[in-house]
């Protein structure tokens, strides 16, 4: 790839703003770093993974709302962990965590098991133990 | 706050040991660390699944590049993992107040400064810090074009992020780098040990072979009615995903692995080396161009023609297997 070559689309970019540095060939034959706005092939494989944790995120939510899932499924989400990862880092079993799932289950558990997810999490306690007023992640 | 001049990257580790030794003394390029430490590489590993897809990888495994750069240059490493996370911190903090530039692995996640488009869970972040002022530590994180500042709150859960390749709060700092060091012998025996991964792979999805592997599982998956629609470009956006979004600085590693033939070629006066940067960087273009294609038919602007990828992805392999031919006159 040649220094004029390396992609420059900002208006569809997944830096946030941010430029990222790609190397190309310049006219003697030698590497320079280009810094880069953006490729659109490497956005839209971007946006196809956040679009899975959108919809995981608005699916858990809309299942808690109506009660058939716990909140935690929700924060879960919305910390873009999944299943396997939330055991890792709490150390629980993952029948465990979806047994916590369940809304009564969860709503009988004690703080001390909590304060685990709330470790994991970065939430509080409190704020656990329900859904939040508004969703957390944004509507795209 | 200690002197130091940030310099962005296109990958984290590479970038990290040479911003490192060029802080100490010994001016490296980010190119230069990465061929030293033989990190090219190709590999399909179906049982070690990210989100669900298996893991494709363009470099070594986390770590490698340091510890190739360290043996290949031959300077002295000290690393240290934690248990406690506050004992984590306040080491850090001893490190710096001595006057260090300290290197971090952490989880990308949790690091406030990256764009929400870049966070998922991934716990092999490379960044150096270089001071602190208040709750806030002074980072040169590699991939960002300018120093940036993060909170100890924040800088300790990114440390101690649990999951694959956790962390466990390392740090890691050089106690020894040397002047200057044999470029003749270090780029041989790193092209040699390279060469050797690349071609000589016992396993089939290791390599240059690897990378036909990859073509012949695509047509494979384009083949089967229930996986073509759904999971097939899910797929190919997940292997773009490994080969351009993950700091490769382009084409999966081969442009920075070209520039590091370039620039070794040019301090020896070594033609063969030249030519092969060459070689290497039309690989590079071929990567880009499956990439594009790939885009192409799983957004539906080009029919799905599985045949098609595999082809570009044997183009790939036939032009790395040539020019792994031409380094092996310059390592044996």
């Amino acid at each position: 790839m040649r220094e004029a070559e390396v992609p420059q689309d900002s208006e569809n970019s997944c830096y946030g703003g941010e430029r990222k540095l790609i190397y190309a060939m310049d006219d003697l034959g030698d590497f320079v770093g280009v810094k880069s706005t953006g490729w659109t092939v490497e956005a839209e494989a971007t946006h196809r993974a956040l679009e899975l944790i959108h919809r995981q995120c608005e699916d858990s939510w809309s299942r808690a709302q109506r009660g058939e899932t716990s909140a935690l499924e929700y924060y879960m989400c919305y910390r873009r962990m999944d299943l396997a990862l939330l055991s890792q880092t709490t150390g629980l079993f993952k029948w465990r965590i979806r047994r916590h799932f369940k809304p009564p289950i969860y709503a009988r558990l004690k703080d001390t098991l909590l304060a685990r997810y709330a470790q994991a999490l970065e939430f509080e306690i409190d704020t656990l133990k329900q859904l939040p007023e508004q969703p957390l992640h944004e509507s795209v | 706050m200690n002197q130091f001049e940030h310099r962005q990257s296109a990958h984290c580790e590479s970038g990290v040991i040479a911003s490192l030794l060029t802080h100490s003394g010994l001016a490296m390029s980010e190119p230069m660390a990465f061929g030293l430490a033989a990190a090219l590489t190709f590999a399909y590993v179906p049982f070690v699944k990210i989100s669900g897809m298996p893991l494709i990888a363009y470099r070594m495994p986390p770590r490698r590049i340091i510890k190739g750069v360290q043996k290949r240059v031959g300077l002295k490493m000290h690393y240290q993992t934690f248990s406690d996370p506050a004992k984590g911190m306040a080491e850090l903090d001893q490190q710096l107040q001595a006057g260090r530039i300290v290197g971090l692995q952490t989880s990308v996640y949790w690091l406030p400064y990256f764009p929400d488009t870049m966070r998922f869970h991934f716990n092999a972040h490379n960044l150096l810090v270089y001071g602190r002022e208040g709750d806030d530590y002074l980072i040169s994180d590699p991939v960002f074009e300018k120093p940036v500042r993060c909170n100890a709150q924040a800088l300790q859960k990114a440390r101690f992020a649990k999951g694959a390749l956790a962390a466990k709060g390392m740090m890691y700092y050089p106690t020894y780098v040397p002047e200057s060091f044999d470029l003749v012998q270090a780029s041989t025996s790193a092209i040699r040990a390279n060469y050797r991964g690349m071609v000589r792979a016992p396993l089939p999805v290791i390599g240059v072979r690897g990378i036909r592997y990859l073509g012949r599982k695509i047509v494979k998956l384009s083949n089967d009615p229930s996986l073509r629609e759904e999971y097939l470009p899910l797929y190919l956006s997940h292997i773009v995903r490994m080969q351009e979004e993950i700091g490769t600085g382009g084409a999966g590693f081969r442009f920075i692995y070209a520039s590091f033939l370039r620039e070794t070629g040019k301090a020896l006066n070594n033609d063969l080396l030249a030519e092969a940067s060459e070689m290497m960087a039309e690989a590079g273009d071929q990567w880009r161009m499956f990439a594009l294609v790939s885009s192409k038919m799983g957004k539906g602007r080009k029919p799905l023609n599985g045949d098609e990828l595999a082809n570009i992805l044997n183009r790939c392999a036939d032009q790395e297997a040539k020019t792994w031919q031409l380094l092996k006159r310059y390592c044996s």
